[in-house]
């Protein structure tokens, strides 16, 4: 072999290694902690309140929505209850690219572990609160195909059902009444939402070496995080850009952007956000509606909310602190994989609809790795008692009842 | 009578909470004068919150009866505000409480006022890095 060729042989295997090798981590500094310790789960703040339902953090309210959210017979076939799309197991997801119930659901099944400090609901906001969304699948007939007569009529009937909605909201619903079966249903999804607002994300790996890196603990840190993980927390804040949306403590600013995500094979882009904002605007159970709670009317995200074209095609941002366990990803299941999500990101395709917000990141094989490697770190339990992460018990009189 | 406004200003920021920002932002046409007060201080990403935005004209007059339009976003990202913001009461002595806003990520904003007053109308471009 000539000696050139040997030359640029070495020499193009020197440029490979340089070009794949892994980067280390750099030193943080004074602003990138500040911006680490936003993102960091001691930042969240309290639950925030729910004028529009005032049972929204009692006690009864949670137990009677923990019973409900289990309970097949709220569907048509009395097959399907929330949980079955919902799961405990999977975060409150289902590991499908659409919601299978008494039919194909329109979207992914999102987890609902922290949504309730989302100030929308669903994946184009269609719901202002966690209640109005609550009462949703019950009527969609590719869900639990149900209405809000016979949800009502099931409450009635059951004795223990009965029971505690009386003992909670100290009135009982006449079924021949039409307002009176919608108040009831409202109240129906109230207690759903107050069951949704105790499951909360617990810490993750990420907060403790947050925690260590201010406390000036270097120990701890290499304990916490190896150094592929720093490096892909130090793209996560800088180069992949982001913090743009995954930002505060949840890693959601819970708006709605256009990220070009293309739509299943053979399904016609779909509109998201555009027709979302439409949808909650004219919902009978939305926060200015006569089944809200709001009496003083402030209903500020009604009030304020951005309508327009610039929402087509946009989908809100989902906390990337439920990544676990709820694949595939975005709003139609679409990407399989979380390798395949940063590829997109990468790339950033032109929208089929709308304008893709997001730019080509450019960035190498070895920095997606990386980056995985640190999205990674935020997986955590739950933060919720562990009875709520399952079924509850049956009632005294249920169980009698299926003992004879 | 402009050190006079500037003082109830500034006594109305205390009462309310509000921290003034301390920059005059003059319009495109230099016909009116805005500065701002923001009731979030410093101003977080994803709050929801209001600013007292305070109009004179280029003598140093309080601007009554003004109406004005509010736009925004991130011109390096290309997209605007994620909430419609709004005038929403005018405070008097040239002050009005502006609602609404939210800004939903880190960096480079701008708030675009469209004022009309006195049969005028100027643009006022606010900018501010968060």
């Amino acid at each position: 072999m000539k000696r050139s060729v040997q030359v640029v042989i070495v020499v193009g295997v020197l440029a490979a290694i340089l070009y794949y090798r892994l980067a280390t981590p750099r030193a943080w500094t004074e602003a990138d902690i500040v911006l680490l310790e936003s993102l960091s789960l001691a930042s969240l703040g309290p639950l925030p309140t729910d004028p529009s339902n005032t049972v929204a953090d009692d006690p009864h309210a949670a137990e009677l929505g923990h019973a409900l959210f289990f309970d097949a017979r709220f569907s048509a076939n009395g097959g399907i209850s929330c949980a079955t799309c919902h799961q405990p197991i999977r975060r409150f997801s289902d590991g499908l690219p659409r919601g299978q119930a008494i039919g194909t659901s329109k979207r992914n099944t999102p987890s609902i572990v922290g949504t309730a400090y989302s100030p929308w609901q669903y994946s184009d906001g269609r719901r202002d609160s966690l209640w109005s969304q609550a009462l949703s699948p019950l009527e969609d007939p590719n869900e639990h195909g149900g209405n809000r007569q016979q949800v009502v009529a099931l409450i009635m009937n059951d004795p223990d059902y009965r029971a505690r909605y009386q003992q909670l909201f100290d009135w009982l619903p006449d079924l021949a009444d039409t307002q009176s079966v919608n108040d009831a249903f409202a109240n129906i999804g109230k207690a759903l939402a107050a069951y949704e607002r105790v499951l909360l994300p617990g810490t993750s790996r990420f907060d403790d070496y947050v925690a260590a890196l201010v406390a000036g603990d270097t120990a701890k840190q290499a304990e916490f995080f190896s150094d592929d993980e720093v490096v892909g927390l130090q793209l996560f804040i800088g180069a992949a850009n982001c913090t743009q949306c995954h930002n505060g403590p949840l890693l959601t600013n819970n708006e709605f952007h256009n990220t070009g995500v293309i739509s299943l094979p053979g399904e016609l882009p779909d509109k998201g956000r555009v027709v979302g904002v439409r949808e909650v605007m004219a919902n009978e159970f939305n926060c200015r509606g006569a089944y809200s709670d709001d009496t003083n009317g402030s209903c500020a995200e009604l009030e304020f909310v951005r309508t327009g074209q610039e929402l087509t095609g946009a989908f809100r941002t989902p906390s990337l602190r439920n990544l676990e366990n709820t694949a595939p990803f975005m709003h139609q299941g679409q990407i399989a994989t979380l390798a395949e999500v940063l590829e997109h990101y990468n790339t950033a395709p032109l929208a089929m609809i709308g304008h893709n917000e997001a730019k080509p990141l450019k960035l190498r094989n070895s920095d997606l790795r990386q980056l995985e490697a640190f999205l990674l770190t935020l997986a955590a339990p739950i933060d919720a008692d562990p009875r709520w992460l399952q079924a509850p018990a049956l009632p005294l009189a249920k169980e009698h009842d299926e003992s004879q | 009578m402009k050190i006079c406004f500037r003082a109830v200003f500034i006594l109305c920021c205390v009462l309310t909470g509000a921290v003034a920002d301390d920059r005059d932002w003059v319009s495109q046409r230099g016909l009116f004068v805005v500065s701002y007060a923001s009731e979030l201080e410093p101003i977080q990403i994803n709050t929801l919150h209001a600013w007292q935005l305070h109009l004179e004209n280029a003598a140093g007059d309080a601007v009554l009866g003004a109406v004005i339009e509010v736009s925004g976003g991130m011109p390096v990202h290309n997209h605007g505000l994620p909430t419609q913001p709004r005038v929403t009461t005018e405070l008097g002595g040239g002050d009005y409480r502006l609602d609404g806003l939210r800004f939903h990520m880190a960096g480079p904003w701008e708030i675009t006022l469209i004022v009309t007053a006195g049969g005028s109308t100027d643009t006022v471009v606010i900018e501010l890095n968060l």
